[in-house]
């Protein structure tokens, strides 16, 4: 009888090296203000966001991604060619087909790498480390890219006041390999499909096609609905993040939960029973909302700040458009 | 279980009171959560998911915008 060989791989996984990459301008709330009718106060009363980072307009998406995988491949201290894996989470490449994460590994030396991308929306970091953690410890890959780049500046409309004003761009890259001990726990992950409509493209391209009248789509989001499954509904995954890990909330130094919102970020550590002593990653306030990009950009920015270092243990959880959720412990390289 | 006018009121107080750091006896049936108690769209959303919580009830959010005074609030949890 014919029998198969199958791959085998490492006990434990990690996050090896981090890289990022923000957009090229601060934008005020000032500047954003007037097409919405509101005010530098009521934005940073609502969403406690001072200013966001967008990109350039002629800076793309996958130039934002290459930036960030350059700078954690070279912390990482590897030749992109030893890459065979490239997970690229984004939702704002504006192409159907083919996927960014091929182009990617193509600019970077990584081909050929086995490169897609993923549609996760502010989930998809935490989507593609699961994934990731998965291929590295089954022995399908040796080191895996994974990336959450968007602009998000592509798709907004100046005089929405649901999400638009929200928004920011950039990346975030690290690199996943083999471990000597275990440093990226049980990722606790779903979807609420029911909630699909929460936070959505504005029309079809189906729909645009045979309607003129219909704008170029942008996002939309039903904030209050949002706010309220984000902060109230999610706190449940972190616990059992936490507790998959084999850990309590007094082990974890530093949550890293998606920059959605000031006020999510509040309500998840109050819900979760965070103490103290965790410090609470709040870049929000100067980089906005940048969807994929926002748990690793956080985290750098908890590097600079010099509020963690290596080896502390993160919390991070990512929600968003679908609903998508996904949560994990995480050892910071 | 139903819970009397009384005892939706004074749940209701104190969780505004905890939300908003206003004093309790501040909430009172006639005030408008926007424009007495200062009140926005996300705070009510929390108000509204510890009122769920403390009075085993489920308010669909389509039905908050709807829930203009706390006697409104009172009122619709009441008859639950």
């Amino acid at each position: 009888m014919t029998q198969l060989t199958t791959s085998t791989g490492p006990a434990f996984s990690r996050i090896v090296a981090l890289g990022t990459a923000r957009g090229e301008n601060v934008v005020s709330n000032d500047e954003i203000a007037g097409p919405i009718d509101s005010s530098d106060e009521w934005i940073r009363q609502r969403t406690g966001i001072v200013s966001r980072v967008r990109a350039n307009p002629e800076t793309t998406v996958i130039d934002l991604a290459e930036r960030a995988s350059r700078e954690a491949i070279e912390r990482a201290g590897i030749d992109a060619s030893e890459i065979d894996t490239v997970i690229l989470s984004t939702i704002t490449y504006p192409h159907i087909t083919p996927g960014g994460a091929p182009v990617l590994a193509d600019r970077l030396g990584a081909s050929p790498a086995a490169a897609w991308d993923i549609s996760a929306a502010c989930a998809g970091y935490c989507y593609a480390i699961g994934q990731a953690d998965a291929l590295v410890r089954s022995g399908q890959s040796k080191y895996v890219l994974v990336v959450g780049a968007e602009k998000m500046s592509d798709w907004i409309d100046p005089t929405d006041r649901s999400i638009s004003f929200l928004l920011g761009d950039g990346a975030g890259a690290v690199i996943i390999g083999a471990s000597q001990t275990p440093a990226i726990g049980p990722t606790i992950w779903g979807s609420e499909g029911s909630g699909a409509e929460l936070i959505r493209q504005t029309s079809s391209w189906t729909e645009i096609r045979e309607d003129e009248s219909l704008a170029f789509p942008t996002l939309v989001q039903e904030g209050q609905s949002v706010f309220k499954w984000a902060s109230f509904k999610l706190a449940p995954v972190a616990r059992e993040a936490i507790e998959k890990a084999g850990l309590t909330p007094a082990d974890i130094d530093a949550f890293i939960p998606h920059q959605a919102n000031m006020r999510i970020i509040d309500q998840m550590v109050r819900q979760i029973g965070l103490p103290d002593s965790v410090v609470i990653a709040r870049d929000i306030a100067d980089s906005g909302n940048t969807s994929a990009a926002s748990i690793p950009l956080a985290t750098e920015r908890l590097y600079r700040d010099g509020q963690v270092k290596a080896g502390d243990v993160a919390l991070q959880i990512g929600f968003g458009a679908g609903l998508v959720y996904a949560a994990q412990v995480v050892v910071l390289p | 279980m139903a819970y009397t006018e009384t005892e939706v009121l004074a749940g209701l107080a104190d969780i505004v009171a905890e939300e908003t750091g206003l004093d309790a006896a501040e909430v009172q049936l006639e005030k408008s959560f926007t424009d007495d108690l200062d009140i926005d769209s996300l705070s009510m959303m929390t108000i509204v998911t510890l009122a769920e919580e403390r009075f085993d009830v489920r308010i669909p959010d389509e039905d908050v915008k709807n829930l203009v005074t706390v006697g409104d609030a009172v009122s619709y949890i009441t008859k639950l």
